[in-house]
């Protein structure tokens, strides 16, 4: 099956008829955060303090790159496992983030929000950070330097390959692989 | 007696840093090759064909072929006839460590406080095995561990009545929970018997042999092969998105242990499978 072209940010019609198992390539910016920069935000939601990024509309990628070599625009940059954002998502979510980029299980509740919000996981290919920095062409700090590769990036992809895992009605491509449920394509 | 130097140790490991993290083994392009070819479905297929595209490029560019380059475990067989001069083992390790990851633009990945959780910089310090043998060489073996794997391994104390189905069964629960948040296809690293810590040693160090080689043990061999065709038969597939090759090998080493336990420890390893050895 030819992957879909997909345009970032998600416009909310685009996202939600999204289906587990469609191959995609995404195409656009993205925001990347993982353990610690998902963490604040959480906490200064929880708090009600400025963001400071807008997630409305936005997806983000779980990474944390390697360093890049002088020249390149950013070190290998493959998801890191998603299920660590679990306790976060949920809230970001309900702040208007459209899904996120990463690998691995999701808790029940996260699925639930990504239902409830619309929402949808996209999954990489974990360890394939060589091949994925190809189609990273601009990444740049935008909060939380301190974090240095967890910092809170803006990136922007061509053609970026992903995969739905859950979808907005409850589809989910982890458990249909369990079920033995085989990709039609 | 022979002399080895810690500068001698540094550069070896220097170099087995990059390496490791650059070059995917023989073992595992042969084992990724096997199972791509044995995939019915496009999605499995792909992914698969991408894993080892990924590998190549890594190679060709000098790039780590995974972001998270790793913890660093090396096992150092040091010869009882070798003498070091200039220091200890254990720094010249860290300074190897350092100085490649430094060299190799790899990403730091250590925290030095598993509490307090400050990165170290640089990647140090290594995890260090040491034990004597005889000879006079030194042999280090590297592997650059991700975490995502790491995580998913486990330990349980059985008992003598749980016996081989007990260890089967905890093995394979083990990798179906694993799942696609340790990166499959996955090596699976097994220590059955020795002590409680004992086992988890052996279980990261069955993960230097070859993948596809199997336990010298044939009933050690046939248990490596049951659990393999269990966790395969789980449907769970490259990276979880369903189909034949959920484990490329499963790989069990035996101590013996007290008339009273049945320890078992299960190591998981992603496809991106790092590990170099030298001898000096």
């Amino acid at each position: 099956m030819t992957p879909r072209e997909l345009s970032l940010p998600l416009d909310p019609a685009t996202a939600a008829g999204l289906r587990a198992g469609d191959e995609v390539e995404l195409t656009g910016t993205v925001l990347t955060g993982r353990d610690q920069a998902c963490a604040r935000l959480f906490r200064m939601i929880g708090a009600g303090e400025p963001l400071p990024v807008e997630l409305a509309g936005q997806l983000i990628y779980f990474v944390g790159p390697s360093p890049a070599k002088p020249g390149a625009v950013v070190g290998s940059a493959g998801p890191t496992t998603s299920g660590r954002m679990n306790p976060f998502m949920p809230t970001l979510l309900a702040q208007g983030l459209r899904g996120f980029i990463g690998k691995g299980y999701l808790n029940p509740e996260v699925k639930e929000a990504l239902v409830r919000n619309q929402g949808v996981y996209f999954g990489a290919i974990g360890g394939t950070g060589a091949l994925l920095a190809l189609c990273i062409e601009e990444a740049r700090v935008v909060a939380f330097p301190e974090l240095l590769s967890e910092a809170i990036h803006v990136m922007r992809f061509r053609r970026f390959p992903a995969v739905v895992l859950n979808d907005s009605v409850g589809g989910d491509l982890y458990n249909n692989a369990l079920r033995g449920h085989v990709p039609t394509s | 007696m022979k002399t080895i130097t810690t500068d001698q140790i540094r550069d070896a490991v220097a170099e087995l840093s990059q390496r490791a993290n650059f070059s995917l083994g023989a073992d595992m392009r042969a084992a990724l090759g096997t199972a791509a070819a044995a995939e019915t479905t496009d999605l499995a297929r792909n992914t698969l064909a991408r894993i080892i595209r990924n590998a190549d490029l890594a190679a060709e560019r000098s790039l780590p072929m995974c972001q998270d380059t790793g913890l660093v475990v090396v096992f150092a067989d040091v010869g009882q006839d070798v003498r070091i001069t200039g220091g200890t083992l254990r720094e010249a390790v860290n300074e190897g460590v350092r100085r490649g990851w430094k060299a190799g633009y790899l990403r730091a990945s250590v925290t030095g406080d598993p509490i307090l959780r400050k990165n170290t910089g640089d990647n140090t310090p290594a995890v260090v095995h040491t034990e004597l043998v005889p000879g006079e060489t030194l042999r280090l073996r590297l592997l650059a561990k991700g975490g995502g794997c790491e995580n998913m391994s486990a330990f349980r104390m059985l008992t003598p009545a749980d016996g081989r189905d007990g260890v089967v069964a905890f093995v394979v629960e083990t990798a179906k929970r694993a799942g696609p948040n340790a990166c499959p296809p996955i090596v699976v690293g097994v220590g059955v018997g020795g002590s409680f810590e004992y086992s988890a040693v052996l279980a990261k160090k069955s993960l230097l042999r070859r993948v596809g080689e199997r336990s010298p043990l044939p009933h050690v061999a046939e248990l490596e092969e049951e659990i393999l065709r269990q966790i395969n038969a789980s449907g769970i597939g490259p990276q979880g998105y369903g189909g034949k090759t959920t484990s490329l090998a499963v790989q069990v080493e035996t101590a013996a242990c007290h008339v009273a336990s049945l320890p078992v420890s299960v190591n998981i390893e992603c496809h991106a499978h790092r590990h170099q050895e030298v001898e000096l």
